[in-house]
């Protein structure tokens, strides 16, 4: 007791109760539902389908300089039926936007989208080529965008603990 | 601008233009033309670079002479333009040479024209294989059907594109 | 469908039927199963092929690429000479210098400019980082391929070192621009020779390591050694290049045979090998990777101390009527640029030539006739960018 005492003061008091409550509250409220939230969070793995150039800066994110394992967040892997989440990594051509819907269509639930860099937020460069989607909304339905031309794999990092935070937030069904 | 346009003539003023040595390159097309008279039509010759023109009935045996007698082997890049204007499509081989170390530098141009509403041309592919891949990528870009070619299909574009061949210079892209 | 192996069923059949058994002969297409493969898989994504087994025997292959098509030769015709450079370097983020390269030298030809000589040389020495950037990220997909996740790490590791000082020189990660028509974008920082021959001398103690636990690991040594042999003569007829070339004892390299700006000044020994099968495919970038650290410690020892590194050029330049064909020496091999000019500001027509989409013949040529395991170490030594050569 002495320990938690030493470690609350004026500063950091506000931090800690709204932390403290939003543990409880989530606890208290929903049990089962926090604790298999809490679950997802540590375990995303991505499915490894790389759509374009942005799948270079993907790969660096999971290089020991960046480690996004340390989040949680563990490297891409190959099957998709054991993936609940799909970085969709760039430019999204016509020939390519089936496959991507297909890939989506195979995971099991429940399943999260992160699209990475412009291209697949609005067609980014691309915008006026004719063979690239002015983004993915129209085929899978996105959970987090993370802008960029690449985006360093710093904003890669952000957007997935922004997934996580989204994730600890929302209604198991 | 007037500015500008002085620095760039003093700094073009202050090179030692060397005058270039087209030996090898006037050796190629010398062989050429006395091989096939006025079938073959030089465009220009650069610094290790050599165009030739020739008509679509003759391009093969020019390719056979080029590749059996003059070494050069493999074709680097094929590529077609769209000239609107004149009404014809070029189609262009870039040939080097691996075998032949003193032709490793030169980039022979071999080009030929075809209708631009009917598009036909031989197929180079029983003589260089390397261009299998590059006439596919160049039916599907500006249409042009090459006769002997076993596969004039899609490769690049997906399987359901109606349009007309995106290169053409018709094809207009969104907003533009 | 007649290789080797039907052949060898064919004869235990008839030595079955003289025994006096009646053997069910199945149909040699009853044998064969389709198999897709991607554009959702383990290895580096967007490339499909479909391939046809006889067991364990691969009888068939056929590429599909295109799902990053983009359209990029359309594009240039709508944008000038300039505004062409942040799309151009797209396809290859990753070696980023050396696909402007040749865009720059083929548009200084039709510009009729010449770039100074302090500019060349950091053009030189860009373009050999972004070769090491390049090849390490190669290297680290080849580790991950084969199961060698040690091989992920170290050069995904000491790839951010190059990414450093290429950052500190131009200011971005991979996406530089750093090439434009007439020079480059701006020049060296204040410490980059000390800083860069540092890295260079650290890096060169790694490959050693790389060296011993890679390309002397003895089960990497089983899965490549032997495995899809391409000889001289296919080499040269297919028309691949780079390290696939330089694997199959042909020392093609466009920075000795035409040398462009400044590699006539620099002293390099085209590094190739005789024994054509995969470990030579993988072992020469490696090989490149030794040569480039020497080539740079080169160039930055002969760089003038000062001067110019742009020609400054009007706003909107426009090119001469005529055409240019620039090759230069990437990390897949010779990348070229054929661009005609009407005598507009914006190119009439671009032709992008890459090495990817010409080493990539040479797939079902290696595929057919070898055994399904092999297929990973035999993909990716091709030294292939999907992204690039859909283009």
């Amino acid at each position: 007791m002495l320990m938690i005492k030493d470690l609350i003061n004026p500063a950091n008091f506000n931090l800690l109760v709204s932390q403290v409550s939003d543990v409880l509250v989530g606890a208290l409220d929903q049990p089962l539902g926090y604790a298999i939230n809490w679950g997802r969070i540590w375990s995303l793995w991505p499915v490894h389908l790389e759509t374009a150039c942005c799948s270079v800066e993907f790969g660096a994110t999971s290089s020991p300089r960046y480690d996004c394992e340390r989040f949680g967040i563990i490297e891409a892997f190959g099957s998709l039926r054991q993936c609940d989440l799909i970085v969709v990594q760039g430019t999204v051509t016509r020939k390519m936007a089936p496959r991507l819907r297909m890939v989506y269509d195979q995971m099991a639930d429940p399943k999260y989208v992160i699209a990475m860099g412009a291209c697949s937020i609005t067609g980014g460069l691309y915008i006026d080529s004719y063979n690239v989607l002015p983004g993915i909304d129209g085929i899978i339905p996105v959970d987090v965008y993370v802008p960029g031309c690449p985006p360093r794999p710093e904003t890669l990092i952000q957007g997935c603990m922004l997934l996580q935070e989204k994730i600890k937030r929302s209604k198991i069904k | 601008m007037t500015d500008i346009n002085n620095d760039i003539n003093q700094t073009t003023s202050n090179l030692n233009i060397v005058e270039p040595d087209l030996k090898i390159e006037h050796s190629l097309y010398s062989q050429l033309s006395s091989e096939f008279k006025d079938k073959v039509r030089l465009v220009y010759t650069k610094p290790n670079r050599i165009k030739i023109s020739v008509e679509p009935e003759h391009i093969i045996e020019v390719a056979f002479f080029l590749k059996n007698q003059l070494g050069l082997d493999h074709a680097e890049s094929v590529g077609g333009t769209d000239y609107p204007d004149e009404n014809v499509i070029e189609v262009i081989y870039h040939l080097n040479s691996y075998s032949r170390e003193e032709l490793a530098p030169i980039i022979l141009a071999l080009s030929t024209k075809t209708d631009r509403n009917s598009s036909y041309l031989p197929s180079l592919l029983p003589v260089f294989k390397s261009v299998e891949y590059h006439e596919r990528e160049t039916y599907e870009m500006l249409g042009v059907y090459f006769q002997g070619h076993p596969r004039n299909e899609r490769f690049l574009l997906p399987e359901d594109w109606a349009d007309i061949p995106p290169l053409k210079k018709e094809f207009r892209i969104k907003g533009r | 469908m007649t290789n080797k192996y039907s052949e060898s069923l064919d004869s235990k059949f008839k030595e079955t039927t003289n025994l006096g058994l009646e053997v069910v002969k199945e149909a040699s297409e009853d044998r064969l199963m389709k198999l897709s493969v991607g554009p959702q898989h383990p290895g580096s994504g967007h490339f499909r092929f479909t391939i046809k087994v006889d067991g364990d025997y691969i009888v068939y292959c056929d590429p599909d690429p295109g799902y990053v098509h983009r359209g990029e030769e359309k594009m240039c015709e709508y944008r000038n000479y300039i505004q062409n450079i942040p799309h151009l370097e797209r396809p290859v983020i990753h070696d980023s210098t050396n696909i402007t390269y040749s865009y720059s030298l083929a548009v200084e030809e039709l510009l009729g400019i010449e770039v100074p000589r302090r500019g060349q040389f950091i053009r030189a020495i860009a373009s050999e980082l972004n070769r090491q950037v390049y090849t390490l990220y190669w290297l680290a997909i080849y580790g991950i391929f084969l199961g060698h996740s040690t091989m992920f790490m170290w050069p995904t590791g000491d790839r951010e070192l190059f990414i450093d000082l290429l950052a500190a020189l131009t200011g971005a990660r991979v996406t530089h621009a750093f090439n434009i028509p007439g020079g480059v974008r701006n020049d060296i920082p204040e410490g980059f020779k000390e800083k860069c021959l540092e890295y260079i001398k650290y890096f060169e103690k790694r490959l050693k390591e790389y060296e011993d636990i890679f390309y002397n690991n003895p089960l990497f040594r089983q899965r490549t050694e032997n495995v899809g042999i391409l000889p001289k003569q296919d080499a040269i007829d297919l028309g691949v290049t780079g390290s696939v070339l330089r694997a199959s004892g042909i020392p093609h390299d466009v920075r000795k045979v035409e040398p462009y700006d400044v590699y006539n000044e620099i002293d390099f020994k085209v590094q190739y090998m005789k024994t054509c099968d995969s470990f030579a495919r993988a072992y020469v970038p490696f090989l490149d990777m030794r040569e480039s650290c020497n080539i740079t410690r080169q160039l930055l020892e002969k760089m003038p101390e000062s001067g110019e590194v742009r020609v400054k050029l009007q706003s909107n330049p426009k090119g001469r009527i005529g055409e240019a064909y620039k090759r230069v020496e990437s990390g897949r091999g010779a990348l070229s640029y054929y661009i005609v000019s009407d005598g507009s500001s914006k190119p009439y027509r671009v032709k992008i030539s890459v090495g990817s989409f010409r080493n990539i013949l040479a797939l079902p040529h290696l595929l057919v006739g070898s055994r399904l395991g092999d297929m990973p170490s035999i993909y990716w030594a091709l030294n292939y960018w999907p992204v690039e050569a859909d283009r």
